[in-house]
């Protein structure tokens, strides 16, 4: 598969799986297109060439209808949470209930406060979105995806900025939801640890290609140096310090020059 | 220089081009978006209730001004009794439906903006497409919608309270005879007058409130965007309604 934004191509020859009932991590460092992927895999993007399949179906032949009803079988939590501002805890988690079902009032409440309490944050109900924590807004907009049963999760850089207790938790979150309710998962992420302790299969990405894949041990255990570098965190390595520059002893005199 | 090759030009077709089609979007959706007659209420009152006291503070003082003004410039002439007149015909037609207009931009337009800029900003708007959700017909719709209906009203406050401005002015205060002021009024006010008020407040309601959602759902999603997108807001309407009230007025003098 290949995509590219301006000529500049962000993925060429990726080839990629994630397997059903799974937990499928996808890594690298910042800006190898990871969540560029997750554009594709849900339709906000199209391949220039070759093939995204979901459920076995071709996204990019979607139309608008059959990519909305897809999507509903799709839970996507996202970096910050995404909640809607101007509603509740309770009606954030509400909103795609209220939006596709014209399910009883009861039922409704009954869904929210479940999947709720799933998260721990049952008693956090009324607050507004702007007096949770970031860990806690993860955890409201994970409800909020689960709530229409999906087949597929889909975390976005699910542990950036959090504290290590509410990594912890979104952690143990997503090894449950998986576990419980037999929900794929597609993690995408660069924090290698705790990838590790929940990922069935992970693959590392860079430079558009797919470096390495296998579970996170093997990773750990892999001779290949860009894995190497990236799974034990190194500045020097395939990875270059340095963006790609000019000549540094050149480019100081000549600025001592023209000054002159 | 080829007209067509100008990049200011060709920047501005293209702005007025997408905004057509964007109200296309937004008319298509309205009949969906009012089975949610909650959403659209909620922005009325956003909109409407909470832009009254700036427009009640500002009709007040432009009516009274047109009480002084139009003392001075009848009284040079021994026809004070018209004041009434110049303060019913000006605001009717004119000042009231641009007034608010331009006072609606800058207090209700640019919230709408910087509200849709925001959320697009933090991703709401696309994790209410990874919902299956319409972000146009949740978002944008019941605020065009919101805007379309508070409009009207807030001429109408603003033209009464301008009506009573000028007459604080001129029959309080100046002392002209309340019944020549008020009969004087009565016979030069037509409902032709009264209509173009109607319409222009109706044309306004669209422009502004196209604009202020159009600007917002397609700012750029950083700090700055939406600060510039929330700037284009004012500028473009503002610009709009005085050009779209030029055209109106003359149109109004055509069909008398």
């Amino acid at each position: 598969m290949r995509y590219a934004i301006g000529g500049r191509a962000i993925f060429d020859g990726l080839d990629v799986t994630a397997r059903r009932g799974r937990i499928t991590a996808f890594m690298g460092p910042s800006g190898t297109g990871k969540t560029t992927l997750l554009k594709l895999i849900t339709g906000q993007a199209y391949a220039e060439r070759g093939s995204v399949r979901v459920f076995g179906t071709e996204v990019a032949t979607l139309s608008s209808r059959d990519l909305f009803a897809m999507r509903r079988r799709m839970g996507m939590l996202f970096q910050n949470g995404a909640l809607l501002t101007d509603l509740d805890v309770y009606e954030n988690v509400a909103f795609p209930l209220r939006a596709h079902t014209d399910l009883p009032e009861s039922l409704v409440r009954h869904l929210v406060l479940t999947k709720l309490h799933s998260v721990g944050l049952r008693g956090a109900a009324r607050l507004m979105p702007a007096e949770l924590s970031g860990g806690m807004a993860r955890r409201v907009a994970l409800a909020r995806a689960i709530v229409m049963d999906p087949d597929i999760l889909i975390y976005d850089e699910p542990f950036v900025g959090l504290d290590p207790i509410s990594m912890g938790v979104i952690c143990r979150l997503i090894k449950q939801m998986n576990e419980a309710l037999g929900i794929t998962s597609i993690v995408v992420s660069h924090d290698v640890h705790e990838l590790a302790t929940i990922a069935h299969d992970s693959f590392l990405l860079s430079e558009g290609r797919v470096v390495a894949s296998g579970t996170p041990d093997e990773l750990n255990h892999s001779d290949i140096p860009a894995v190497r570098q990236f799974m034990g965190g190194l500045a020097d390595g395939p990875v270059p310090f340095h963006f790609p520059a000019s000549d540094y002893r050149s480019e100081l005199l000549d600025g001592e020059e023209a000054s002159r | 220089m080829n007209a067509v090759s100008d990049p200011l030009l060709l920047g501005a077709v293209r702005r007025v081009g997408a905004t057509t089609l964007f109200l296309g979007q937004v008319l298509a959706r309205i009949g969906p978006a009012l089975a949610r007659p909650g959403l659209i209420v909620r922005q009325i009152y956003n909109a409407g209730a909470r832009s009254l006291v700036i427009i009640i503070l500002s009709g007040m003082f432009v009516g009274m001004v047109l009480g002084l003004l139009g003392f001075d410039v009848f009284q040079r002439f021994g026809s004070e009794d018209y004041v009434g007149v110049l303060a019913a015909l000006g605001n009717l037609k004119v000042l009231g439906p641009v007034l608010t207009a331009l006072l609606f931009a800058g207090r209700a337009g640019t919230s709408l903006t910087s509200e849709i800029g925001l959320m697009k900003s933090t991703e709401q708007l696309t994790a209410m497409q990874m919902m299956a959700v319409d972000p146009v017909r949740y978002v944008v719709v019941p605020r065009f919608l919101g805007g379309f209906i508070a409009m009207p009203l807030l001429t109408a406050t603003f033209t009464v309270i301008a009506l009573f401005g000028a007459q604080l002015i001129g029959v309080q205060q100046m002392g002209v005879d309340s019944g020549a002021y008020w009969s004087q009024t009565q016979n030069a006010v037509h409902l032709h007058d009264v209509w173009e008020g109607v319409v222009k407040s109706l044309v306004f309601g669209v422009a502004v409130s196209l604009v202020a959602v159009y600007e917002g759902y397609h700012s750029e999603p950083t700090p700055e965007g939406v600060g510039l997108a929330t700037t284009r807001t004012v500028v473009i309407s503002s610009v709009l309604v005085l050009v779209l009230n030029y055209l109106l007025t003359a149109a109004f003098l055509t069909t008398k």
